[in-house]
């Protein structure tokens, strides 16, 4: 499975991530690489096998009570914002 | 008789909180002769990302206290330890290794770290690691390398590089980690100290940065079987702020540990031994096995068929939960905020400039595995093979009562050994990751010393769900045989 650049930009993009034209051609090998070595699991018949969708079913309650609790207070929320404006995290507009 | 600081340091985590019970010596002497040890030998090792002296100091002076009245919380009350840099802790640094969130202050601990402290342990800094737990080697650490204390010029192994590092080089008494595909087991096969990885769900993940929330799980590393049996009881139990924690009550694990071996059943599987484990490992480990027999435990051969599948299963699965929780950095809230004129540009620069290498290619090839089109070929059917590798666990543990094998195929390699490789260092996790695709504990005790390069090696044994203490008492057995290993020497290797 070779992964062509194109491709590994268009991965990029949709995990807003932007790579360097190295790191595109290292990834475009490193990736198919490892592409490659998980292709060993179509080896495997799982036709009738349930997917593990949970480490450990039925553990844990599956919802905690619907109580009032305190949360977090909103001046330290926002004290490792890189930009703050009131109570509010500020990022470059969006609209233009 | 005077006691000297490094008689202090070579304190199991037990001993030291027995010390101050006796008031034979103080928390602030055993804080003291911590930091003492990490200034001495940190330069060399690197395990830490930030010492928090002052407040160690503090916390020393307010166990002093404690004891003085008589009113100590716990065993381990006043006594120095260091939890791994993705542990929330209020007001100190926290990075996950990585620049992404250099300078984060988190706003509230850890559930596992204040569990710790509500005991009294007193902890004196964050530990070094892989960037966002993404590694085995602890090359990945976005601040500095870390070294192992047994040979300077190889791993500590990863990604809990530093948790290990810390315990082995008598920096601090016991240090809790995290182990997605063996994080906590490697590092500690590697570097010679004893490392659990409970079940899924045992101990609470909040205030954990999140790697692969389907298989990260907290635990401790302790320089014996003892204090990592001590320190699991006090952070494992249900934690409401975390759905995925188990309300099962928690075993005394300290009780069962004088249980021994005998009647135990060790199965023993085939397919660990084929697959390409370095002579002087597998004699360690076959001697650990023989061992055991001795002490009246029975070996059965077991068969671990779709174990092979593990890592292919575990690199899609394990990247693609990553690229969904690392999402989060963004530039928005919190961590490093890059350029840009608009949101798609401060996205792509703030995550271009605050990742490294391994989580961009994680992420990467967990984004392509859930993408359109892929996500049935890739991701789905990866979790249908996490089933018949939990299946497998299923049919053996009808016949036994633990599994055992060796942690690695090899003992410590060498720092630069398999960084231009990410595959090749993938493979490194060939006999630990199936532990967490099953959501099983598992544990590395050391069982010995390679012969050819003296390096430790660890044997690994996986237990049922939520039967840390059958592991536990089936390590202590072997520890109470061969004793836990010296303190390392720092080898000849240099950095």
């Amino acid at each position: 499975m070779a992964l062509s650049l194109e491709e590994v930009r268009r991965i990029a993009a949709l995990a807003r991530l932007r790579l360097s034209p190295e790191e595109e051609e290292t990834f475009a090998v490193q990736l198919s690489a490892i592409l490659g070595y998980v292709e060993q699991l179509g080896e495997l018949d799982v036709s009738g096998v349930e997917p593990m969708t949970h480490a450990l079913a039925g553990e844990a309650p599956a919802l905690r009570p619907d109580a009032v609790a305190e949360s977090l207070p909103p001046g330290e929320a926002l004290a490792n914002a890189p930009a703050r404006e009131g109570t509010c995290f500020k990022v470059p507009r969006i609209i233009e | 008789m005077k006691v000297t600081a490094n008689d202090l340091t070579a304190l199991s985590l037990r001993e030291a909180g027995a010390g101050i019970a006796a008031r034979a010596i103080s928390s602030r002497e055993l804080v003291e002769a911590a930091l003492a040890r990490i200034a001495a030998t940190d330069g060399k090792v690197g395990a830490f990302l930030a010492v928090a002296a002052e407040r160690a100091r503090a916390a020393a002076a307010a166990a002093d206290a404690r004891a003085a009245k008589g009113e100590r919380r716990s065993e381990i009350d006043g006594v120095p330890v260091a939890v791994k840099d993705l542990f929330a802790t209020r007001g100190v640094p926290t990075t996950a290794g990585s620049r992404i969130l250099e300078g984060f202050l988190p706003p509230y601990d850890a559930t596992a770290v204040e569990r710790l402290e509500a005991a009294g342990a007193v902890v004196v800094g964050k530990l070094n690691m892989d960037e966002f737990a993404m590694g085995s080697s602890n090359e990945n650490s976005a601040y500095r390398p870390c070294a192992n204390p047994w040979d300077l010029a190889r791993t500590p192994g990863g990604s809990s590089g530093g948790s290990a590092a810390a315990v082995a080089a008598r920096q601090v008494h016991g240090a809790l980690g995290t182990d997605t595909g063996g994080s906590i087991r490697l590092p500690a096969s590697f570097c010679g100290v004893v490392g659990l990885k409970p079940t899924y769900g045992r101990v609470s993940r909040y205030g954990v940065v999140a790697f692969a929330s389907s298989l990260d799980q907290v635990g401790p590393l302790a320089r014996t079987v003892e204090d990592a049996a001590l320190l699991l009881g006090r952070i494992a139990g249900h934690d409401p702020r975390d759905q995925t924690s188990s309300t099962r009550p928690v075993d005394d694990y300290l009780g069962g540990l004088e249980g021994g071996a005998a009647g135990l059943k060790i199965g023993v599987p085939r397919e660990w031994f084929q697959a390409g484990v370095d002579p002087g490992v597998e004699r360690t480990v076959r001697a650990a096995l023989a061992t055991y027999e001795r002490l009246g435990a029975k070996l059965v051969e077991i068969s671990l068929p779709h174990s092979r599948y593990g890592i292919a299963a575990y690199y899609l699965i394990a990247p693609a939960e990553a690229s969904s929780n690392l999402a989060r950095y963004d530039g928005v809230r919190f961590g490093l905020r890059a350029g840009g004129r608009g949101l798609r540009e401060m996205y792509a620069e703030t995550r271009e400039r605050g990742f490294g290498a391994e989580p961009k290619r994680r992420i990467m090839l967990g984004t392509y595995a859930l993408s359109s089109g892929y996500y049935d070929a890739y991701y789905l059917r990866a979790q249908k093979v996490r089933t018949l590798i939990r299946r497998d666990f299923d049919a053996a543990f009808a016949a036994c009562d633990v599994v055992a094998g060796p942690v690695a195929p090899s003992v410590a390699f060498r720092l630069g050994e398999k960084v231009a490789d990410p595959l090749q260092m993938y493979l490194a996790d060939v006999f630990t990751i199936t532990c967490n695709l099953a959501a099983l504990p598992g544990l590395s005790v050391p069982c010995g010393l390679e012969p050819a390069s003296g390096m430790p090696v660890g044997l690994q044994l996986l237990g049922r769900p939520f039967d840390e203490a059958t592991l536990l008492r089936a390590a202590g057995a072997l520890e109470r045989e061969i004793g836990p290993l010296p303190a390392p020497s720092f080898g000849a290797g240099t950095p």
